[in-house]
C-alpha cells in the first residue's frame, strides 16, 4: 500500500543524524518532525530567521512575532537563536545546512527540480526554494510519485520552470526511496505491498533496479 | 542626534512622493511598519515600486497599497495568499519580478554595504538567471545579480532609542535590518522609543547610523497569518 504522508515523513526522519542542522521545507517535510528519532537531537532552521524552532505554541504561548516559513506560530527550543534573512541565507547559500527536506512538483534523472510555477496559473514565487537547493549538498524531495491526475512526477526531464539543476539525488515518495545517479532513477526501498511494477509503471525518467532493494517497515 | 526622532508616520514621510521606490521590511505580516503603511495609504501615493519579501494580504500589509492601485511594480519572493495581487498581475496592472528570497535579503544588504552585485550560484540554470550575466568560478556556475536599494525604507523594530539604534523581537527581525541599511532615507517604526543609553549596546540589532528617522508608532494590530496551537 503507497505510503501515507506521515509514514513519507516517517521514512525520511531515519535520515537524520545527530547534531545536524535542517530546513524542512512547507507540507510533508515539516512533518518529518514529529518523527526524530530517538536519541538524535536535530536544529531545525526556519528561514525567516530561527534556529532551534519548537512545536506550535499553546493558546496562551502565542506570539504573532514568532512565526515560522510557513507563517505559522512557533514556539522557540532551549538554545535558539534569532537571526535577519541575510544571515538566514548566509547559512543556507554558504552551505551550512547539513539536510533540506522539501517538496516538488517535478524532478527529473538528471537531478533537476520543478517547485515553484505552473506558468499561466500558479504564479506564487520561489520563496527560499532556489536558495535551499543550490546551497544545501544533502537534500532529499519529498512527494508523492504521481500527480493527481495519475501522472508520473519523475521524468526524464522536467516541464515546469526549475527551481534547480542537477541538485537532487534522493526522493522519498508514497510509493518508494529512489536515488538519482548516472542520469537515472535507482529504485532503493519499497512501500510495503508495494511491486517493481507498478514503481516503474508510474516513473516516466529511466528506472534502474537496485540488487538489494528492500520493502521498508514501519 | 534628536533630529531623528519625528511624533508619528505623518511627519516621518515627509518627502516621499509617487513614483518612488520603497522597501518594507517583514515577512509575510511579521514585522511590517503597520503605521508606514497606514500613511502611505492615507497619503494616496502613487506610481510606487515596492521591495518587499512579501506583499501582504488583501485587507492588510502592502495589501491595502494594492488596493488603492498605489504600487505599479512589486519586487518579492512569495506573493501567495493575495486574491487582488493575483488579479492585478495576471491583468497586467502591476508588473512582478520575483527572486529567490536569499538573493532578495543579499540584495538589500549589497546594495546597504555599497556593493554594486554580487555573483550567487542560486537560480543558476532558471528564468531567474535570464538576460543576467552568469559566470564559472572554480567549476560552478554562479549568476552575476545587482544590488538593491530604494529612495525610503520603512522598517519595523521592537525597541529603538533617539539615535536610531534597533532592538528586534522573535522572527520580527526578518528583512528590516538590511532594508534598513538600504535606504536612502531610513524610516524605523518602533513599539517603545527610549532615551540613548538604555538599550545595552551589546544586544543592539541594527546600528542607528542606518536610520535616519524614529518614531515611536501606535495601534499595531501584529495580525497572524497561520494561528496554529499545540492543544
Amino acid at each position: 500500500m503507497a505510503l501515507s504522508k506521515q509514514q513519507i515523513a516517517q521514512r525520511i526522519a531515519r535520515e537524520l543524524k545527530d547534531g545536524w542542522y535542517v530546513n524542512l521545507g512547507i507540507g510533508i517535510p515539516t512533518l518529518v518532525a514529529n518523527y526524530i528519532p530517538e536519541g538524535v537531537n536535530v536544529t531545525l532552521q526556519s528561514e525567516n530567521g530561527l534556529l532551534g524552532m519548537g512545536p506550535f505554541p499553546t493558546e496562551e504561548k502565542v506570539d504573532a512575532d514568532l512565526i515560522n516559513a510557513g507563517k505559522q506560530t512557533v514556539t522557540m527550543l532551549p538554545g535558539s537563536v534569532l537571526f535577519n534573512s541575510s544571515d538566514s541565507f548566509a547559512m543556507i547559500r554558504g552551505g551550512h545546512m547539513d539536510l533540506t527536506v522539501l517538496g516538488a512538483m517535478e524532478i527529473d534523472q538528471n537531478g533537476d527540480i520543478a517547485n515553484w510555477k505552473i506558468p499561466g496559473k500558479m504564479v506564487k514565487g520561489m520563496g527560499g526554494a532556489m536558495d535551499l537547493v543550490a546551497g544545501t549538498e544533502n537534500i532529499i524531495v519529498a512527494m508523492t510519485h504521481a500527480n493527481k491526475h495519475g501522472q508520473s512526477k519523475l521524468l526524464k526531464q522536467c516541464s515546469l520552470p526549475l527551481t534547480g539543476r542537477t541538485c537532487i539525488k534522493r526522493v522519498v515518495t508514497d510509493l518508494a526511496y529512489l536515488t538519482i545517479e548516472n542520469g537515472a532513477f535507482v529504485l532503493r526501498e519499497l512501500a510495503p505491498g508495494v511491486s517493481i511494477e507498478e514503481v516503474k509503471s508510474l516513473t516516466d525518467g529511466d528506472l534502474v533496479v537496485a540488487n538489494d532493494v528492500s520493502e521498508m517497515t514501519f | 542626534m534628536s533630529k531623528k526622532v519625528y511624533a508619528n508616520a505623518q511627519e516621518a514621510l515627509v518627502g516621499i512622493e509617487d513614483n518612488m521606490t520603497l522597501m518594507l521590511g517583514g515577512f509575510g505580516l511579521c514585522g511590517i511598519p503597520e503605521n508606514c503603511i497606514r500613511e502611505l495609504v492615507r497619503l494616496k501615493i502613487k506610481g510606487l515600486i515596492c521591495i518587499s519579501n512579501n506583499a501582504g494580504v488583501d485587507d492588510f500589509g502592502i495589501g491595502l497599497m494594492l488596493q488603492q492601485r498605489q504600487v505599479i511594480k512589486m519586487i518579492s519572493s512569495y506573493v501567495g495568499e493575495n486574491a487582488e495581487f493575483e488579479r492585478q498581475m495576471l491583468s497586467g496592472e502591476l508588473e512582478v519580478e520575483l527572486l529567490p528570497q536569499g538573493t532578495l535579503a543579499e540584495k538589500c544588504r549589497a546594495g546597504g554595504a555599497g556593493i554594486p552585485s554580487f555573483f550567487t550560484a542560486t537560480g543558476f540554470g532558471t528564468e531567474v538567471a535570464e538576460g543576467k550575466e552568469t559566470r564559472e568560478i572554480d567549476g560552478r556556475m554562479y549568476v552575476l545579480e545587482p544590488s538593491l536599494t530604494a529612495d525610503f525604507a520603512y522598517v519595523k523594530a521592537w525597541k529603538g532609542d533617539k539615535y536610531g539604534n534597533l532592538i528586534f523581537k522573535g522572527t520580527a527581525r526578518n528583512f528590516n535590518p538590511v532594508m534598513a541599511m538600504a535606504g536612502k532615507i531610513t524610516v524605523a517604526e518602533v513599539e517603545e522609543l527610549v532615551e540613548p543609553g538604555e538599550l545595552d549596546p551589546n544586544f543592539i540589532h541594527t546600528p542607528g547610523i542606518f536610520v535616519q528617522r524614529i518614531f515611536e508608532g501606535v495601534d499595531y494590530e501584529k495580525r497572524i497569518e497561520q494561528r496554529t496551537i499545540t492543544q
